[in-house]
Protein backbone atom coordinates (compact mmCIF):
# COMPACT_ATOMS: atom_id res chain seq x y z
CA UNK A 1 0.00 0.00 0.00
CA UNK A 2 1.00 3.44 -0.67
CA UNK A 3 1.40 5.81 2.53
CA UNK A 4 -1.32 8.66 2.90
CA UNK A 5 0.62 11.11 2.36
CA UNK A 6 1.33 10.29 -1.28
CA UNK A 7 -2.16 9.69 -1.50
CA UNK A 8 -3.11 13.12 -0.80
CA UNK A 9 -1.17 14.48 -4.23
CA UNK A 10 -2.84 11.46 -6.10
CA UNK A 11 -6.28 12.55 -5.21
CA UNK A 12 -5.65 16.36 -5.91
CA UNK A 13 -4.03 14.95 -9.17
CA UNK A 14 -7.22 13.42 -9.94
CA UNK A 15 -9.75 16.13 -9.12
CA UNK A 16 -7.17 18.52 -11.35
CA UNK A 17 -7.52 16.11 -14.51
CA UNK A 18 -11.33 15.60 -14.00
CA UNK A 19 -11.46 18.97 -14.13
CA UNK A 20 -8.71 19.94 -16.77
CA UNK A 21 -8.42 16.94 -19.38
CA UNK A 22 -11.15 14.96 -20.35
CA UNK A 23 -11.34 11.82 -18.08
CA UNK A 24 -10.34 8.90 -20.31
CA UNK A 25 -6.86 10.36 -20.05
CA UNK A 26 -6.47 8.35 -16.55
CA UNK A 27 -5.38 4.71 -16.28
CA UNK A 28 -8.76 2.72 -15.87
CA UNK A 29 -8.21 -0.89 -14.13
CA UNK A 30 -11.30 -3.61 -14.95
CA UNK A 31 -12.00 -6.78 -13.30
CA UNK A 32 -14.94 -8.48 -12.37
CA UNK A 33 -16.75 -8.02 -9.13
CA UNK A 34 -16.95 -11.55 -8.18
CA UNK A 35 -15.72 -15.36 -8.84
CA UNK A 36 -16.62 -18.36 -7.54
CA UNK A 37 -14.10 -21.57 -7.18
CA UNK A 38 -13.84 -24.82 -5.34
CA UNK A 39 -11.85 -26.39 -3.25
CA UNK A 40 -8.62 -28.18 -5.03
CA UNK A 41 -9.37 -26.27 -8.31
CA UNK A 42 -7.81 -23.19 -9.59
CA UNK A 43 -9.23 -19.79 -10.49
CA UNK A 44 -8.59 -16.93 -13.07
CA UNK A 45 -8.50 -13.36 -11.64
CA UNK A 46 -8.63 -11.29 -14.35
CA UNK A 47 -7.40 -8.35 -14.81
CA UNK A 48 -7.81 -6.03 -17.82
CA UNK A 49 -6.58 -1.67 -18.08
CA UNK A 50 -6.78 0.95 -20.52
CA UNK A 51 -4.38 3.29 -20.52
CA UNK A 52 -4.46 6.54 -23.24
CA UNK A 53 -0.35 6.44 -23.08
CA UNK A 54 1.29 4.14 -24.67
CA UNK A 55 2.30 0.76 -23.00
CA UNK A 56 5.92 1.52 -22.17
CA UNK A 57 7.86 -1.34 -20.83
CA UNK A 58 7.79 0.59 -17.30
CA UNK A 59 4.51 -0.90 -17.20
CA UNK A 60 4.17 -2.60 -13.12
CA UNK A 61 1.24 -4.37 -12.13
CA UNK A 62 0.45 -5.09 -8.25
CA UNK A 63 -2.08 -7.31 -6.64
CA UNK A 64 -3.07 -6.77 -3.51
CA UNK A 65 -5.33 -9.74 -1.19
CA UNK A 66 -7.21 -8.62 1.96
CA UNK A 67 -8.26 -11.84 3.26
CA UNK A 68 -12.51 -11.41 4.77
CA UNK A 69 -12.72 -10.37 8.41
CA UNK A 70 -9.06 -8.73 8.43
CA UNK A 71 -8.36 -5.10 8.19
CA UNK A 72 -4.47 -6.11 6.84
CA UNK A 73 -3.83 -5.86 3.06
CA UNK A 74 -0.79 -6.95 1.56
CA UNK A 75 0.56 -7.94 -1.71
CA UNK A 76 1.07 -11.36 -3.07
CA UNK A 77 2.32 -10.05 -7.17
CA UNK A 78 4.02 -8.12 -8.80
CA UNK A 79 5.13 -7.26 -11.71
CA UNK A 80 7.53 -4.63 -12.94
CA UNK A 81 9.94 -4.14 -15.49
CA UNK A 82 9.14 -7.47 -17.40
CA UNK A 83 9.72 -9.20 -14.79
CA UNK A 84 7.32 -11.16 -12.55
CA UNK A 85 8.04 -11.49 -9.17
CA UNK A 86 5.95 -13.52 -6.36
CA UNK A 87 5.65 -12.18 -2.61
CA UNK A 88 5.99 -14.75 0.25
CA UNK A 89 2.79 -15.32 1.65
CA UNK A 90 -0.03 -17.90 1.87
CA UNK A 91 -0.17 -17.85 -1.94
CA UNK A 92 3.25 -18.07 -2.66
CA UNK A 93 3.67 -21.29 -5.13
CA UNK A 94 0.14 -21.25 -6.48
CA UNK A 95 0.06 -18.20 -8.04
CA UNK A 96 0.50 -18.05 -12.10
CA UNK A 97 1.38 -15.18 -14.31
CA UNK A 98 -0.57 -15.29 -17.44
CA UNK A 99 -1.09 -11.47 -18.17
CA UNK A 100 0.79 -10.27 -21.22
CA UNK A 101 0.71 -5.93 -20.24
CA UNK A 102 1.22 -5.32 -24.15
CA UNK A 103 -1.93 -6.56 -24.56
CA UNK A 104 -3.18 -4.82 -21.23
CA UNK A 105 -3.87 -8.10 -19.71
CA UNK A 106 -2.53 -8.09 -16.12
CA UNK A 107 -4.56 -11.65 -15.13
CA UNK A 108 -2.86 -13.81 -12.49
CA UNK A 109 -4.58 -17.57 -11.70
CA UNK A 110 -4.68 -18.90 -7.98
CA UNK A 111 -4.09 -22.56 -8.04
CA UNK A 112 -4.56 -25.26 -5.42
CA UNK A 113 -7.89 -23.05 -3.58
CA UNK A 114 -8.38 -23.83 0.22
CA UNK A 115 -11.21 -22.71 2.02
CA UNK A 116 -8.97 -19.83 3.58
CA UNK A 117 -8.58 -18.13 0.62
CA UNK A 118 -12.15 -16.03 0.67
CA UNK A 119 -10.96 -12.47 0.56
CA UNK A 120 -10.74 -9.75 -1.86
CA UNK A 121 -7.65 -8.93 -4.63
CA UNK A 122 -7.16 -6.14 -5.61
CA UNK A 123 -5.54 -5.17 -9.14
CA UNK A 124 -3.33 -1.99 -9.83
CA UNK A 125 -1.56 -1.08 -12.66
CA UNK A 126 0.78 1.70 -13.38
CA UNK A 127 1.86 2.95 -16.88
CA UNK A 128 4.27 5.97 -16.62
CA UNK A 129 3.73 8.50 -16.66
CA UNK A 130 -0.09 7.44 -16.54
CA UNK A 131 -0.48 6.34 -12.84
CA UNK A 132 -3.39 8.43 -12.52
CA UNK A 133 -6.37 5.97 -12.04
CA UNK A 134 -8.52 3.68 -9.88
CA UNK A 135 -7.42 0.11 -8.86
CA UNK A 136 -9.95 -2.36 -9.32
CA UNK A 137 -11.03 -5.19 -6.60
CA UNK A 138 -12.84 -8.84 -7.16
CA UNK A 139 -13.81 -10.99 -4.47
CA UNK A 140 -13.64 -14.54 -4.35
CA UNK A 141 -15.65 -16.90 -3.11
CA UNK A 142 -14.15 -20.71 -2.48
CA UNK A 143 -16.71 -23.44 -1.49
CA UNK A 144 -16.52 -26.38 -0.63
CA UNK A 145 -17.18 -29.26 -3.43
CA UNK A 146 -20.42 -30.38 -2.61
CA UNK A 147 -22.07 -27.11 -2.20
CA UNK A 148 -24.92 -26.07 -3.42
CA UNK A 149 -24.53 -23.83 -6.58
CA UNK A 150 -25.75 -20.33 -6.58
CA UNK A 151 -29.51 -20.33 -7.78
CA UNK A 152 -29.46 -23.94 -8.34
CA UNK A 153 -32.13 -24.69 -4.99
CA UNK A 154 -33.75 -21.74 -5.67
CA UNK A 155 -34.82 -22.69 -9.01
CA UNK A 156 -35.45 -25.68 -8.43
CA UNK A 157 -38.62 -24.42 -5.74
CA UNK A 158 -39.54 -22.44 -7.96
CA UNK A 159 -39.56 -24.63 -10.69
CA UNK A 160 -41.29 -27.60 -8.61
CA UNK A 161 -44.03 -25.16 -7.50
CA UNK A 162 -44.97 -23.51 -11.11
CA UNK A 163 -45.11 -26.84 -12.42
CA UNK A 164 -47.41 -27.92 -9.24
CA UNK A 165 -49.59 -25.45 -10.36
CA UNK A 166 -49.81 -25.72 -14.05
CA UNK A 167 -50.53 -29.66 -13.31
CA UNK A 168 -53.02 -29.01 -11.37
CA UNK A 169 -54.40 -26.31 -13.15
CA UNK A 170 -54.42 -28.93 -16.44
CA UNK A 171 -55.79 -31.52 -14.24
CA UNK A 172 -59.02 -29.29 -13.15
CA UNK A 173 -59.59 -28.17 -16.53
CA UNK A 174 -59.20 -31.80 -18.01
CA UNK A 175 -61.68 -33.05 -15.21
CA UNK A 176 -64.47 -30.44 -15.51
CA UNK A 177 -64.00 -31.09 -19.49
CA UNK A 178 -64.69 -34.71 -19.00
CA UNK A 179 -67.68 -33.68 -16.89
CA UNK A 180 -69.03 -31.41 -19.09
CA UNK A 181 -68.80 -33.93 -21.77
CA UNK A 182 -70.50 -36.70 -19.85
CA UNK A 183 -73.19 -34.04 -18.49
CA UNK A 184 -73.84 -33.45 -21.88
CA UNK A 185 -74.19 -37.32 -23.24
CA UNK A 186 -76.32 -37.71 -20.22
CA UNK A 187 -78.30 -35.13 -21.32
CA UNK A 188 -78.89 -36.51 -24.65
CA UNK A 189 -79.51 -39.90 -23.36
CA UNK A 190 -81.89 -38.80 -21.39
CA UNK A 191 -83.51 -36.28 -24.13
CA UNK A 192 -83.21 -39.37 -25.96
CA UNK A 193 -84.49 -41.59 -23.35
CA UNK A 194 -87.56 -39.18 -23.00
CA UNK A 195 -88.17 -38.82 -26.65
CA UNK A 196 -88.36 -42.72 -26.68
CA UNK A 197 -90.79 -42.61 -24.37
CA UNK A 198 -92.81 -39.89 -26.63
CA UNK A 199 -92.23 -42.39 -29.08
CA UNK A 200 -93.23 -45.35 -27.40
CA UNK A 201 -96.27 -42.51 -26.42
CA UNK A 202 -96.87 -41.71 -29.66
CA UNK A 203 -96.85 -45.24 -30.89
CA UNK A 204 -99.91 -46.01 -28.71
CA UNK A 205 -100.87 -42.82 -29.88
CA UNK A 206 -100.48 -44.80 -33.18
CA UNK A 207 -102.46 -47.98 -32.31
CA UNK A 208 -105.40 -45.50 -31.35
CA UNK A 209 -104.72 -43.56 -34.24
CA UNK A 210 -105.27 -46.86 -36.16
CA UNK A 211 -108.44 -47.29 -34.39
CA UNK A 212 -109.78 -43.42 -34.91
CA UNK A 213 -110.48 -43.97 -38.58
CA UNK A 214 -113.03 -46.42 -36.83
CA UNK A 215 -113.57 -44.06 -34.17
CA UNK A 216 -113.81 -41.20 -36.39
CA UNK A 217 -116.14 -43.67 -38.71
CA UNK A 218 -117.97 -43.81 -35.90
CA UNK A 219 -118.06 -40.37 -35.24
CA UNK A 220 -118.81 -39.75 -39.05
CA UNK A 221 -122.01 -41.80 -38.59
CA UNK A 222 -123.47 -40.22 -35.51
CA UNK A 223 -121.94 -36.75 -36.30
CA UNK A 224 -122.12 -36.77 -39.67
CA UNK A 225 -120.89 -33.77 -41.43
CA UNK A 226 -119.40 -31.89 -38.70
CA UNK A 227 -116.61 -34.07 -37.92
CA UNK A 228 -114.89 -34.75 -41.46
CA UNK A 229 -112.08 -32.18 -40.81
CA UNK A 230 -111.20 -33.89 -37.67
CA UNK A 231 -110.77 -37.40 -39.31
CA UNK A 232 -108.49 -36.08 -41.98
CA UNK A 233 -106.12 -34.72 -39.29
CA UNK A 234 -105.99 -38.19 -37.83
CA UNK A 235 -104.93 -39.39 -40.77
CA UNK A 236 -101.94 -36.75 -40.99
CA UNK A 237 -100.89 -37.78 -37.52
CA UNK A 238 -100.63 -41.30 -38.88
CA UNK A 239 -98.62 -40.15 -41.82
CA UNK A 240 -96.06 -38.55 -39.45
CA UNK A 241 -95.86 -41.09 -37.33
CA UNK A 242 -94.46 -43.79 -40.33
CA UNK A 243 -92.20 -40.48 -40.82
CA UNK B 1 -70.55 -2.22 -4.42
CA UNK B 2 -67.82 -0.76 -6.34
CA UNK B 3 -66.77 0.78 -3.09
CA UNK B 4 -66.12 -2.39 -2.08
CA UNK B 5 -64.58 -3.36 -5.38
CA UNK B 6 -61.68 -0.48 -5.27
CA UNK B 7 -61.04 -1.89 -1.48
CA UNK B 8 -60.22 -5.60 -2.74
CA UNK B 9 -58.27 -4.19 -5.32
CA UNK B 10 -56.20 -1.45 -3.09
CA UNK B 11 -55.47 -4.12 -0.36
CA UNK B 12 -54.49 -6.47 -3.04
CA UNK B 13 -52.04 -3.79 -4.72
CA UNK B 14 -50.66 -2.75 -0.86
CA UNK B 15 -50.14 -6.76 -0.29
CA UNK B 16 -47.98 -6.70 -3.71
CA UNK B 17 -46.25 -3.50 -3.07
CA UNK B 18 -45.53 -4.83 0.64
CA UNK B 19 -43.92 -8.31 -0.87
CA UNK B 20 -41.80 -6.49 -3.85
CA UNK B 21 -40.02 -3.93 -0.59
CA UNK B 22 -39.58 -6.85 1.96
CA UNK B 23 -37.63 -9.01 -1.16
CA UNK B 24 -36.09 -5.91 -3.13
CA UNK B 25 -35.03 -3.76 0.47
CA UNK B 26 -31.47 -4.68 1.80
CA UNK B 27 -32.69 -4.62 5.50
CA UNK B 28 -33.66 -7.94 6.77
CA UNK B 29 -30.61 -7.85 9.31
CA UNK B 30 -29.33 -4.63 10.62
CA UNK B 31 -26.50 -4.28 12.74
CA UNK B 32 -23.82 -1.70 13.25
CA UNK B 33 -22.66 -0.63 9.87
CA UNK B 34 -23.81 -3.63 8.65
CA UNK B 35 -27.14 -4.43 6.84
CA UNK B 36 -28.40 -7.78 5.21
CA UNK B 37 -31.00 -9.27 3.14
CA UNK B 38 -31.77 -12.32 0.87
CA UNK B 39 -29.75 -11.29 -1.89
CA UNK B 40 -26.39 -9.33 -0.70
CA UNK B 41 -24.96 -8.53 2.22
CA UNK B 42 -23.49 -4.54 2.64
CA UNK B 43 -21.31 -3.20 5.51
CA UNK B 44 -19.10 -0.42 5.87
CA UNK B 45 -15.31 -1.55 4.86
CA UNK B 46 -12.54 0.20 6.74
CA UNK B 47 -11.90 2.92 4.34
CA UNK B 48 -15.83 4.04 5.01
CA UNK B 49 -17.28 3.08 1.78
CA UNK B 50 -20.32 1.05 1.72
CA UNK B 51 -19.42 -2.85 0.09
CA UNK B 52 -21.81 -5.16 -0.82
CA UNK B 53 -21.03 -8.45 -0.67
CA UNK B 54 -23.30 -11.62 -2.68
CA UNK B 55 -24.76 -13.92 -0.03
CA UNK B 56 -23.64 -17.01 0.48
CA UNK B 57 -25.49 -20.19 -0.88
CA UNK B 58 -27.09 -21.61 1.64
CA UNK B 59 -29.68 -24.00 0.57
CA UNK B 60 -32.18 -22.56 3.12
CA UNK B 61 -31.63 -19.22 2.00
CA UNK B 62 -32.07 -19.90 -1.32
CA UNK B 63 -35.28 -21.49 -0.13
CA UNK B 64 -36.49 -18.37 1.37
CA UNK B 65 -35.61 -16.55 -1.61
CA UNK B 66 -37.51 -18.73 -3.58
CA UNK B 67 -40.59 -18.42 -1.38
CA UNK B 68 -40.39 -14.80 -2.00
CA UNK B 69 -40.45 -14.55 -5.46
CA UNK B 70 -43.21 -17.44 -5.25
CA UNK B 71 -45.86 -15.52 -3.11
CA UNK B 72 -44.64 -12.71 -5.48
CA UNK B 73 -46.34 -14.38 -9.08
CA UNK B 74 -48.77 -15.95 -7.22
CA UNK B 75 -49.63 -12.25 -6.05
CA UNK B 76 -49.67 -11.09 -9.46
CA UNK B 77 -51.53 -14.38 -10.78
CA UNK B 78 -54.29 -13.82 -8.61
CA UNK B 79 -54.57 -10.19 -9.74
CA UNK B 80 -54.66 -10.63 -12.79
CA UNK B 81 -57.23 -13.84 -12.40
CA UNK B 82 -58.66 -11.78 -10.32
CA UNK B 83 -60.17 -9.02 -13.22
CA UNK B 84 -60.40 -12.07 -15.52
CA UNK B 85 -63.12 -13.24 -13.34
CA UNK B 86 -64.76 -9.97 -12.99
CA UNK B 87 -65.92 -9.78 -16.46
CA UNK B 88 -66.39 -13.50 -16.81
CA UNK B 89 -67.89 -14.62 -13.69
CA UNK B 90 -71.78 -15.10 -13.70
CA UNK B 91 -73.72 -13.32 -11.15
CA UNK B 92 -73.92 -14.68 -7.54
CA UNK B 93 -70.52 -16.44 -8.60
CA UNK B 94 -67.22 -16.67 -6.11
CA UNK B 95 -63.71 -15.77 -6.74
CA UNK B 96 -62.59 -19.21 -5.82
CA UNK B 97 -59.23 -19.39 -8.09
CA UNK B 98 -58.65 -15.50 -7.37
CA UNK B 99 -58.81 -16.36 -3.57
CA UNK B 100 -56.77 -19.77 -3.48
CA UNK B 101 -53.45 -18.28 -5.19
CA UNK B 102 -53.90 -15.11 -2.64
CA UNK B 103 -54.16 -17.64 -0.17
CA UNK B 104 -51.32 -19.64 -1.32
CA UNK B 105 -48.84 -16.32 -1.82
CA UNK B 106 -49.73 -15.80 1.95
CA UNK B 107 -48.40 -19.21 2.72
CA UNK B 108 -45.42 -18.68 0.41
CA UNK B 109 -44.50 -15.51 2.34
CA UNK B 110 -45.23 -16.93 5.68
CA UNK B 111 -42.86 -20.00 5.10
CA UNK B 112 -40.73 -18.05 3.81
CA UNK B 113 -40.27 -15.50 6.81
CA UNK B 114 -40.33 -18.57 9.16
CA UNK B 115 -37.54 -20.24 7.29
CA UNK B 116 -35.66 -17.12 7.50
CA UNK B 117 -36.24 -16.53 11.54
CA UNK B 118 -35.49 -19.96 12.77
CA UNK B 119 -32.37 -20.37 9.89
CA UNK B 120 -30.41 -17.15 9.61
CA UNK B 121 -27.83 -17.80 11.47
CA UNK B 122 -26.64 -20.31 8.93
CA UNK B 123 -25.47 -17.76 7.09
CA UNK B 124 -25.34 -14.52 8.86
CA UNK B 125 -22.34 -15.97 11.00
CA UNK B 126 -20.12 -12.50 10.48
CA UNK B 127 -22.57 -9.83 12.43
CA UNK B 128 -22.05 -10.14 16.27
CA UNK B 129 -25.83 -8.76 16.99
CA UNK B 130 -28.23 -8.71 13.96
CA UNK B 131 -31.59 -7.27 14.55
CA UNK B 132 -34.08 -7.71 12.25
CA UNK B 133 -34.62 -5.17 9.62
CA UNK B 134 -38.24 -3.50 7.94
CA UNK B 135 -38.36 -5.59 5.30
CA UNK B 136 -38.68 -8.29 7.55
CA UNK B 137 -41.18 -6.81 9.16
CA UNK B 138 -42.86 -5.89 6.22
CA UNK B 139 -42.69 -9.51 4.91
CA UNK B 140 -44.66 -10.44 8.06
CA UNK B 141 -47.31 -7.51 7.82
CA UNK B 142 -47.67 -8.84 4.24
CA UNK B 143 -48.78 -12.75 5.34
CA UNK B 144 -52.01 -11.72 7.05
CA UNK B 145 -52.74 -8.95 4.56
CA UNK B 146 -52.72 -11.46 1.68
CA UNK B 147 -54.20 -14.02 4.02
CA UNK B 148 -57.02 -11.76 4.91
CA UNK B 149 -57.72 -10.45 1.04
CA UNK B 150 -57.42 -14.38 -0.18
CA UNK B 151 -60.12 -15.04 2.21
CA UNK B 152 -62.21 -11.87 1.20
CA UNK B 153 -62.25 -13.13 -2.31
CA UNK B 154 -63.48 -16.57 -1.36
CA UNK B 155 -66.57 -15.11 0.39
CA UNK B 156 -67.15 -12.60 -1.82
CA UNK B 157 -70.36 -13.18 -4.66
CA UNK B 158 -70.58 -11.20 -7.62
CA UNK B 159 -72.99 -8.92 -8.08
CA UNK B 160 -73.80 -6.25 -10.64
Amino acid sequence: MESSGLRAPCSLLVLLSALVLPPTLAIEVYTDREVYGTVGSRVTLSCSFWSSEWISDDVSVTWHYQPDHSREMYSIFHYAKGQPSIDAGVFKDRIEWVGSPKWKDASIVLHNLELIDNGTFTCDVKNPPDVVGKSSYVHLQVQEKGAARAGLVLGIIIAVALALVIVVTILILLIRYCWLRRQVRVQRELSALERGKLHKAKDSSKRSSRQTPILYAMLDQTRGKASEKKGKGGIGDSRKDRK
Amino acid sequence: MLLLLLGIIVLHVAVLVLLFVSTIVSSWLVGNGYSADLWQNCSTTTTGTWHCLTSSNNEWLQSVQAMMILSIIFSVLSLFLFFCQLFTLTKGGRFYITGFFQVLAAACVMAGASIFTVRHSEWQTAVNDPSYGFAYILAWVAFPLAAVSGIIYIILRKRE
